[in-house]
């Protein structure tokens, strides 16, 4: 499936995991222009993997991920992926978003430090900017991570776990954050645990176990029988489980040998 | 007064060709390596520096075999014994589920081995000290242009790829989120580690190069909580250690390399002590605090 005008995202019987075995299996679907989605899921269901196959991280074992060209990234990775010892400044972490607009070698203009000043203090962080950040509290550390993704501009912006260890504070500044990009027409993906969070705050759910549960309005999608459904996925690994029974026809991008490796 | 502090550490650098030779390597080397020592450091991979160093030597060892104490097939075999050890190591631990730190142990333990027996098989022991502990006093013309282009290759690499190494160090998966430089900014780095390896197994020897490399930087780490300004730190240490070093060896007939080293090992002892960071001023100042 090609992307239509609306999809920013589109996957196509998408299958993704490690050692040939599914960690989201056969997904299929499209992410709209616009769209504020949360993806929620409980641990082991495959949220961060689809994440990581959506910014081309992860090579999918079958089907595929298919992006609109104008839909720019910014991604927001799980902070335990960071280190918070390396010695840099808030006001450094926060340039690093200027790579999508200066990449490797361009130089950082006047205008450009303006925008990073903006962005600190868009999220609260006045006064924080020369602040080392193995000093900052959890909340702070994703405020700054925020200011980065204000900073990245872009088009399609991925949150993984963003509201994990904070204060309700923090989490209201971030919310509103997320509210005004969903104004300006981002398309937003954020996984979220909390489904009382979910059902105030997005539109749009896409409930994961391992395979897709359901995807649509979040009234629907966190219905007692989706939830009943998402809750009884194995999370374990069978390793005498049957290779998946393939249905190829009209896939071009199945080869033989992927085919191969596929398991259900 | 003058007189004394010009005769002592001016004058030998005046009145003696191999001192200036010893003094524009050791100091070019200042300035490639520990950088390199400092992201070394950051990335927690200090010891592979030690252990990429030994690998450098079966490379430096059939260069001696065949051609003799020649310069530049040593240079060109340590160079290409690094770079496989490098890659492979790099490579296995993609390819299997060891670690890059095991299989580098690995790779490291068996060149040492093979390097000292290559030596063995053809020199003397002055032979094997020569290739295990530099000769910084006895660099040549030829030695110094070999440094010089090492050094500005290590240069050029560095700052061209700065920003991309620092955001694989702080935070890689947002580096795999706008870039494909990743992967091939690890290689390109162990890459520059060879280089600088290599380089400095000229002045200081395949045991000791990686002195110059490592020791200012984790003295650096002490006063200073940059990253850019953590790299400037090292290499002023690392060029003071070098003058240091060569001066000590020349007043007190010491060998100059392990002087050089240890001089970089007294200031990192001292920025243990007194760094910002160190142990005097996080434990001293204990108890002291500002209002909320």
């Amino acid at each position: 499936m090609a992307p239509e005008e609306n999809d920013a995202l589109v996957f196509t019987d998408l299958t993704l995991g490690y050692n040939s075995h599914p960690a989201v299996h056969h997904l299929s679907g499209r992410l709209k222009k616009g769209s504020l989605t949360a993806i929620i899921g409980a641990n082991g269901s495959g949220k961060s993997t689809l994440m990581k196959a959506m910014i081309g991280m992860l090579r999918p074992m079958s089907g595929s991920v298919t992006r609109a060209p104008d839909q720019t990234i910014a991604y927001l990775a799980q902070q335990t992926e960071l280190d918070r010892h390396f010695p840099a400044r808030v006001v450094d972490l926060v340039s690093l978003g200027l790579w999508n607009t200066r990449g490797l070698l361009g130089r950082h203009r006047r205008e450009d430090k303006a925008r990073v000043q903006k962005a600190i203090d868009t999220v609260g962080l006045s006064g924080f900017e020369h602040r080392v950040l193995d000093t900052l509290s959890g909340g702070q550390l994703q405020r700054a991570l925020f200011a980065r993704v204000l900073v990245q501009d872009a088009q399609l912006i991925l949150l993984d776990e963003p509201f994990n260890a904070i204060d309700t504070r923090t989490l209201t500044d971030l919310i509103v954050l997320i509210g005004k990009w969903h104004r300006e027409g981002r398309t937003i993906a954020v996984v979220v645990h909390d489904h009382e969070l979910v059902r105030a705050h997005f539109p749009q759910s896409l409930l994961l176990a391992r395979e897709l549960i359901a995807w649509g309005d979040t009234a629907e999608v966190l219905s007692a029988g989706n939830l009943d459904r998402a809750s009884h996925f194995r999370e374990t690994w069978d390793e005498s489980a049957p290779w998946c029974d393939l249905d190829v026809a009209g896939l071009p991008d199945l080869d033989g040998q992927d085919a191969e490796r596929h398991r259900a | 007064m003058i007189d004394a502090i010009y005769g002592f550490a001016i004058a030998p650098f005046v009145e003696f060709t191999f001192m200036q030779r010893a003094l524009a390597g050791a100091l070019m080397l200042s300035i490639s390596a520990s950088p390199v020592g400092v992201f070394l450091m950051l990335r927690r991979m200090s010891l592979t520096g030690d252990a990429m160093s030994h690998a450098i030597l079966p490379g430096v060892a059939v260069g001696f075999l065949l051609f003799g104490l020649d310069l530049v097939p040593m240079t060109v075999g340590g160079l290409i014994a690094g770079l496989i050890v490098a890659f492979g190591a790099g490579a296995i631990s993609r390819l299997t589920s060891q670690r890059e730190d095991a299989s580098l142990a690995a790779f490291h333990l068996i060149s040492l081995a093979l390097g000292v027996l290559i030596v063995s098989m053809r020199g003397s022991s002055i032979d094997l000290m020569h290739v295990l502990f530099g000769s910084v006093l006895g660099l040549t013309d030829e030695a110094i242009t070999v440094i010089a282009v090492i050094v500005v290759t290590s240069l050029v690499a560095m700052s061209t790829f700065w920003r991309a190494l620092v955001a694989e160090c702080l935070d890689p998966l947002f580096l795999r989120s706008v870039s494909r430089l990743g992967p091939a900014v690890h290689f390109l780095f162990l890459g520059v580690v060879v280089l600088n390896l290599v380089g400095g197994f000229l002045a200081l020897g395949t045991l000791l190069s990686v002195g110059l490399m490592m020791l200012p930087a984790a003295a650096a780490r002490f006063w200073t909580s940059r990253v850019e300004t953590m790299a400037l730190t090292a290499i002023a240490i690392a060029a003071a250690s070098s003058i240091s070093g060569l001066l000590l060896s020349y007043h007190a007939a010491l060998p100059a390399g392990p002087a050089i080293v240890l001089s970089a090992g007294a200031v990192y002892v001292v920025s243990l002590a007194f760094g910002t960071t160190g142990i005097l001023n996080s434990h001293t100042t204990k108890g002291q605090h500002r209002t909320a």
